[in-house]
């Protein structure tokens, strides 16, 4: 059972923390998420591959179908591009379509409709079409997915006017940005990570938007600025934890949002505390670590005490096999040495 | 002397009984508009020369029949999708003449902002929705649209026009299996000009197997046409239209039709080598335009003198919509900027 709740469920942190108020899980807070926007707006559909199955996105998608019946929540063919076509015309005349996959991997078919078509139509034409198209993927890891089931594309996409790419980290967030992308006009690519997905935190009941483009601060400190989203930051922000008892502390600048970026927080971090560690879940070069950096390096370059840090994927295919991919993600440990070099330099 | 492709049509030789189905007006607005297409056709590519319209065309001459007789079986409140050869839909659709010239000289006030060019002309007013310059990538978003149609109860036909080269692309083939499947309110109207830019259609696709029967294979109703022919195609189109108004399906329309000009800008280029000029001269013996003028005038349907006035009103539509477009303000760098997103 290489996807079994067990092993995800292994890879979460152990120390489940009790929440004020209401609390669920990531995968229960997303569900309830569609389930109040399905039921909001008779325009909201959802669809994807195996969406209303046994295992239903994870999840994500359990029991939409029975409650607000087939033609709103539908299985669909193996048609990525074409499907994503689809979608963006029938958010172009009116629909709010949530197009979900197990695997970001499974959108570079459909990187036509994407970049090409859905981010582009609004611009192109002059402001006169909206594409208020949502499309929900979850990168995996682990037990084998390798080279074309675990891919994190989120910095292929950074650099495509009109769209909004957003990476939630908590249960809070999931459901809010979520609402706040279902609510957006523009097309909004939403990349969860698996192993978060077992998470539990406090979600309140009702609907609320987490506002896309803004980060939060996770943690204030001195010592440094640790930036960056979903489980990459959750791995550093571990690090940190393990090294409190050295007295280290840090700025942990949940992002959020990867586009648009949000520079104000990322400048006023550094600026404070004069040293960055950018981390991601996708390869470290020419994404969104590097325009994380750029934008530093180009804003505040003074405020630096040492050379910004990154933190992310060789530039390599990930490995199937379970040694090699230890080797090849970075591990707490990895995130622990960065920080302190870092503070070192 | 080799013509890879005749025509293989007859003519208006078996339009008796089309032509009694229409009323004389109606019959001489098809005429009209494809008069009208041709005219503004010529007049772009005599005046494309100039460099003042910095756009890449892809001209319809020669195809005249197969956007008239498909957008004449639409309502304005269809929506209407094509690709790069943009002309022929978005006029026959009842696009803007004015819009569309401004568009092509990059003006501020063009149908898409000077956003565009040729090959993204569209009219939202009378439901002519947009396009796609990648091929067939208008044909998903068509399809969307008509699951959107579907999804709200509407009483609208989405419409794609698409080339023959288009239905080699897979994202085709999964629109047309997804539209099967929902039954939703589309026309797939493909106009095979049997070129690729100047790639035929025998080096491209197997001898023999024929596109509209790929779509019959994929569930859908799916005839070919003599696209020369514009009751032929109206006739088609019709009743493609109504079945999927009444709820019955996608369907498919092969209109066979040929380029006269180059696949991109003025003049034919068949010198060239990847077609014999032969066979240009070949279609244009068979006249879409020419062909049906003759119909109606035997058929007592149009008066030389009818037609002598309706070219003299074009021509003044076109001279004026030539310098509104030419006078028309230039985008300033703020223009630039507007429309990133969308609030
Ligand atoms: C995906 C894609 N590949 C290639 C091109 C370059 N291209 C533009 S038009 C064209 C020919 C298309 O032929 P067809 O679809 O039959 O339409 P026609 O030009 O004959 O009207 C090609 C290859 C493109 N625009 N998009």
């Amino acid at each position: 059972m290489p996807w079994s709740d067990a092993f995800i469920a292994s890879q979460q942190t152990a120390d489940r923390q009790p929440v004020a108020g209401r609390e669920l899980s990531y995968t229960e807070a997303l569900n309830e998420a569609l389930t109040l926007a399905l039921a909001l707006d008779p325009n909201v559909f959802v669809l994807g591959q195996g969406i209303d199955d046994p295992s239903s996105m994870f999840g994500v998608t359990k029991g939409l179908a029975e409650q607000f019946g087939a033609p709103r929540v539908f299985d669909t063919p193996l048609s990525e591009e074409g499907l994503t076509g689809i979608c963006t015309g029938a958010a172009m005349h009116g629909l709010r379509p949530v197009y979900c996959h197990n695997r970001p991997d499974f959108l570079l078919l459909a990187f036509n409709q994407i970049v090409n078509h859905a981010a582009k139509t609004h611009y192109m034409d002059n402001g006169q079409t909206h594409v208020p198209l949502v499309i929900w993927s979850a990168i995996g890891r682990g037990w084998g997915s390798g080279a074309q089931h675990s891919q994190a594309i989120q910095g292929l996409l950074m650099s495509v006017p009109g769209l909004k790419i957003v990476m939630p980290s908590t249960p809070y967030d999931a459901k809010g940005l979520m609402l706040a992308a279902i609510a957006d006009n523009n097309p909004v690519l939403i990349f969860e990570h698996r192993w978060l997905m077992k998470q539990y935190g406090a979600v309140p009941e009702g609907i609320y938007e987490v506002p896309i483009g803004k980060g939060v601060y996770r943690e204030r400190g001195s010592d440094l600025s640790i930036i960056g989203t979903s489980h990459a930051l959750a791995l550093a922000q571990q690090a940190l934890g393990s090294l409190k008892t050295q007295g280290i502390s840090a700025d942990v600048v949940d992002l959020r949002t990867l586009k648009p970026l949000d520079h104000q927080i990322i400048l006023e971090s550094v600026k404070k505390t004069g040293r960055a560690l950018i981390v991601d879940t996708g390869w470290a070069i020419g994404g969104v670590c590097a325009e994380v950096a750029c934008v530093i390096a180009e804003n505040c370059p003074q405020s630096l005490k040492a050379p910004i840090k990154r933190v992310g994927l060789p530039d390599l295919p990930t490995p199937a096999g379970d040694t090699l991919e230890q080797y090849y993600y970075p591990s707490q440990q990895t995130m622990s040495a960065a920080i302190l070099e870092l503070l070192e330099a | 002397m080799v013509i890879k492709f005749p025509y293989q049509g007859s003519d208006f030789t078996a339009c008796g009984d089309l032509v009694k189905q229409h009323t004389p007006e109606f019959l001489r607005q098809l005429f009209y508009q494809m008069l009208r297409i041709r005219r503004i056709e010529e007049a772009v590519e005599n005046k494309y020369h100039q460099d003042q319209m910095k756009t890449p065309i892809h001209l319809v001459i020669g195809q005249e029949a197969a956007s008239v007789g498909a957008c004449s079986a639409l309502k304005k409140s269809d929506v209407l999708y094509c690709g790069h050869r943009t002309h022929g839909a978005y006029l026959a659709k009842g696009g803007d003449l004015k819009g569309m010239l401004s568009e092509f000289f990059c003006r501020l006030n063009g149908c898409a902002g000077s956003r565009g060019g040729s090959m993204h002309l569209m009219d939202k007013s009378v439901g002519m929705a947009g396009s796609s310059a990648i091929v067939a990538g208008a044909v998903p978003i068509a399809t969307g649209a008509a699951l959107s149609i579907q999804m709200k109860g509407e009483e609208h036909v989405s419409c794609v026009f698409l080339g023959d080269a288009a239905t080699e692309e897979g994202a085709v083939w999964e629109s047309l299996n997804f539209a099967a499947l929902k039954k939703l309110p589309i026309v797939y109207f493909c106009e095979n000009n049997f070129f690729s830019v100047c790639t035929p259609l025998e080096e491209r696709q197997p001898d023999g197997v024929e596109i509209y029967k790929k779509a019959a294979a994929f569930g859908l109703h799916s005839v070919q046409v003599d696209g020369s022919n514009v009751l032929a195609v109206r006739q088609a189109v019709a009743a493609a239209v109504a079945r999927a108004r009444s709820g019955e399906g996608p369907s498919f329309v092969e209109a066979q039709v040929y380029r006269w000009r180059g696949h991109g800008g003025a003049g034919d280029d068949s010198d060239s080598g990847y077609r014999d000029p032969a066979e240009v001269a070949h279609w244009q013996k068979h006249c879409p335009v020419d062909g049906y003028a003759d119909l109606l005038l035997g058929e007592k349907r149009l008066s030389v003198q009818q037609r002598e006035v309706m070219e003299q009103q074009i021509n003044d539509e076109i001279n004026a919509a030539f310098q509104h477009a030419e006078s028309s303000p230039n985008p300033t760098e703020e223009d630039l900027y507007t429309h990133a997103y969308c609030n």
